[in-house]
C-alpha cells in the first residue's frame, strides 16, 4: 500500500500514513491543534492550512467545496474530516 | 408584558431614526438566557424596519414565541409587500424566531446573509430554502432602498461564525445585532432613557464576547473608522448617546487589565492537585524541568487553594498549561473539571497543553484531561505521564524531562520527530 508523510507542524511531528488516510484520523490522536466539530464536512471546525503538499491530496468533494466557500477558507486550506493523503509529503497546521 | 398580555395600544414601533423604526420585543419576564446567563430585568429583541424611497428593509427578527407582537409592529410601519430586504446579521433562534413566518408573508424578499450565515439559514428554512432568494454579503456589499443605503460588514465570531453587521450611511446607524448588546429590559429602549444597565453591558461582554476577543478586536477595527451616530444592537438599549464611547469600551474590554511583567517570554502554568503529595512532587519536578528554559516563565499553583475566576484570566493570557491531577475513583478530581469548565469563556485555542498526575489503580485521569484539552482546540503534544503511588527518582527525572519538552515546544526548539501510524494504535 501506497503510504506518504503527513506533518503536523504545531506538534512537530510526522507521521508515516497509508494512502487515503484522512487528516483528522491522525491529528487528534497526535495532539494536534486541528480539531474536530461535526466530522462530516459542514461545520468548518477542522479547517486546515496546508503549508505543503496540497497536490499530494484528494480533490475537494462538492460538499468539502461549498463549506470551503462559506468559511472563506483560504486557497491552501482545507477540511481535515474531508480530504484524504494520497501520498507524498504534506504539512498542515491549523487554520 | 407582551403579546396577548398586552393591550393593543402598547404593542406600537418606536422611532429611531427618521423612517427608522424598532419593531422588536420585549421579555421582560425572562429570568435565565441561553441558560447561561442571567438576566434580572429580561431582555429585548431588537429588530428594526429601515424605509426608503424605493423599498423597506427588516434587520432581524425576534424570538419566535414573540412573532405575534413583532408582526403587528411590523404592519404598523409598512405592508408586506413593500419589504424588500430582510438582512439576517446572525442567526441564532433569539433573532429568527419569526423569520419563518415574515417570509411566508412576503416570499418575495432577498434574505441577505454573511457566508457563512447561509449554512445555518438552510438548517432554518430546510426544504424551503431553495423557493427564497437568498444573497451572500460581504465587507461593502450594499443593498440599495432609492434614497438610502445598507452596507454590510463581515464581522465573523461576534459570537457565532455568521454574524455580520449592517451600516445604514446616510443615518450614520450601525447595526449590530448582539455586539455591543446586553439582556437588560426596558421600555424606554434608548440609554439615554433607561436606567443604568452598565452591568449588564459588561456581563454580557464577559460571557458572550470574551471567548472570541481575537474576533472583537477585527470587528472594531472594521467599525472605528465609520462615522456612528448611533449603535443599534439586537438585544438591550439602543445606544444614540455617545454611542463611540461604547465603541472604545470594548476596546479597553478586550485589553489585558494590567500589562504583563513577562515580556518576550513564554508563559506555562502548572495547576495540580494532590492527595498524598505524589502528584505534587510531580509537579515540582515538571516545574524544575521547563524551568531550565530561559525562554520560558514557569508558575506553579495548587488548585486546591485557589479560586476559579482568577485563575481563568491567568490562562487567559498564557501560553501553556499543564494539569497534574491524581486519580480518584476512576477520574480527575473536581477542582481540575471546575478549573477547565470555567475556560468556556475565554479563548484557549492554540494553546499548549499538557496532563499529568499519580494513580493508585487505573491513572484514567490523564488522558481525560487531555481529551478535554483537544475539545478546547488546544495542541497538546506531548503524552502525559502517570505514575503509580510515589514517583521513584527516575520517575522524577522523567518528569523534569517532560517539563523540557514542554518548554521545547514553547520555544520552538523541539526537535522534530517522525514516528509511524502503529506507534499510534
Amino acid at each position: 500500500m501506497a503510504h506518504a508523510k503527513l506533518t503536523f507542524a504545531d506538534v512537530a511531528l510526522t507521521v508515516n500514513v497509508p494512502s487515503g488516510t484522512r487528516i483528522i484520523e491522525i491529528s487528534e490522536k497526535v495532539g494536534a491543534g486541528i480539531t474536530y466539530g461535526c466530522r462530516e464536512g459542514e461545520c468548518g471546525t477542522c479547517l486546515t492550512h496546508v503549508i505543503e503538499g496540497g497536490e499530494n491530496l484528494s480533490e475537494p468533494s462538492v460538499l468539502e467545496q461549498r463549506v470551503l466557500k462559506e468559511n472563506l477558507a483560504g486557497r491552501n486550506d482545507r477540511l481535515a474530516c474531508q480530504c484524504q493523503v494520497l501520498g507524498g509529503e504534506i504539512k498542515v497546521r491549523p487554520a | 408584558m407582551q403579546g396577548g398580555s398586552q393591550p393593543p395600544e402598547a404593542i406600537r414601533p418606536v422611532e429611531v431614526a427618521d423612517r427608522v423604526q424598532w419593531i422588536g420585543a420585549l421579555d421582560p419576564h425572562l429570568r435565565n438566557f441561553d441558560i447561561i446567563l442571567r438576566t434580572a430585568n429580561g431582555t429585548s429583541y431588537n429588530s428594526y424596519a429601515v424605509r426608503g424611497s424605493s423599498g423597506v428593509a427588516i434587520i432581524d427578527t425576534v424570538k419566535q414565541e414573540f412573532t405575534d407582537p413583532f408582526l403587528r409592529r411590523l404592519e404598523a410601519v409598512t405592508r408586506y409587500d413593500e419589504i424588500t430586504t430582510l438582512v439576517l446579521n446572525h442567526l441564532e433562534p433569539d433573532h429568527t424566531g419569526a423569520v419563518p413566518e415574515l417570509l411566508r408573508r412576503a416570499p418575495h424578499v432577498e434574505i441577505c446573509v454573511s457566508p457563512r450565515g447561509v449554512q445555518v439559514l438552510r438548517a432554518l428554512l430546510k426544504d424551503d430554502f431553495d423557493s427564497y432568494t437568498v444573497r451572500v454579503v460581504r465587507t461593502g456589499d450594499t443593498v440599495s432602498l432609492g434614497d438610502r443605503r445598507l452596507r454590510f460588514l463581515t464581522t465573523p465570531y461576534v459570537h457565532w461564525p455568521d454574524t455580520q453587521c449592517t451600516y445604514l450611511e446616510e443615518q450614520q446607524l450601525l447595526f449590530t445585532c448582539d455586539l455591543m448588546g446586553c439582556h437588560f429590559c426596558d421600555e424606554r429602549l434608548f440609554n439615554d432613557c433607561v436606567g443604568d444597565f452598565r452591568f449588564s453591558f459588561e456581563y454580557y461582554f464577559e460571557h458572550i464576547m470574551r471567548p472570541f476577543k481575537r474576533y472583537v478586536i477585527e470587528a472594531l477595527d472594521l467599525i472605528e473608522p465609520l462615522d456612528i451616530a448611533m449603535i443599534a444592537p439586537s438585544h438591550g438599549p439602543i445606544l444614540r448617546s455617545h454611542p463611540r464611547e461604547y465603541i472604545t469600551h470594548y476596546r479597553r474590554l478586550v485589553k489585558t487589565r494590567l500589562a504583563s511583567e513577562v515580556g518576550n517570554q513564554k508563559t506555562l502554568l502548572i495547576f495540580y492537585v494532590s492527595a498524598y503529595g505524589a502528584t505534587s512532587q510531580m509537579a515540582y519536578a515538571v516545574y524544575a524541568g521547563a524551568a531550565e528554559n530561559p525562554g520560558v516563565r514557569v508558575s506553579l499553583f495548587d488548585l486546591q487553594v485557589g479560586e476559579v475566576t482568577p485563575f481563568v484570566d491567568l490562562i487567559e493570557e498564557a501560553d501553556a498549561l499543564a494539569f497534574g491531577t491524581p486519580t480518584i475513583n476512576g477520574d480527575a478530581v473536581k477542582t481540575v473539571w471546575d478549573l477547565l469548565a470555567g475556560l468556556v469563556d475565554i479563548d484557549t485555542k492554540g494553546k499548549l497543553g499538557a496532563a499529568f498526575g499519580s494513580y493508585g489503580w487505573t491513572g484514567e485521569a490523564v488522558p481525560m484531561v487531555e481529551a478535554r484539552m483537544q475539545g478546547m482546540k488546544m495542541r497538546v503534544p506531548e503524552k502525559g505521564i502517570k505514575i503509580k503511588l510515589h514517583p521513584t527518582e527516575d520517575e522524577l527525572e522523567d518528569c523534569r524531562a517532560f517539563g523540557r519538552r514542554l518548554a521545547a515546544h514553547l520555544t520552538g526548539e523541539v526537535a522534530a520527530r517522525e514516528i509511524d501510524i502503529s506507534d499510534l494504535l
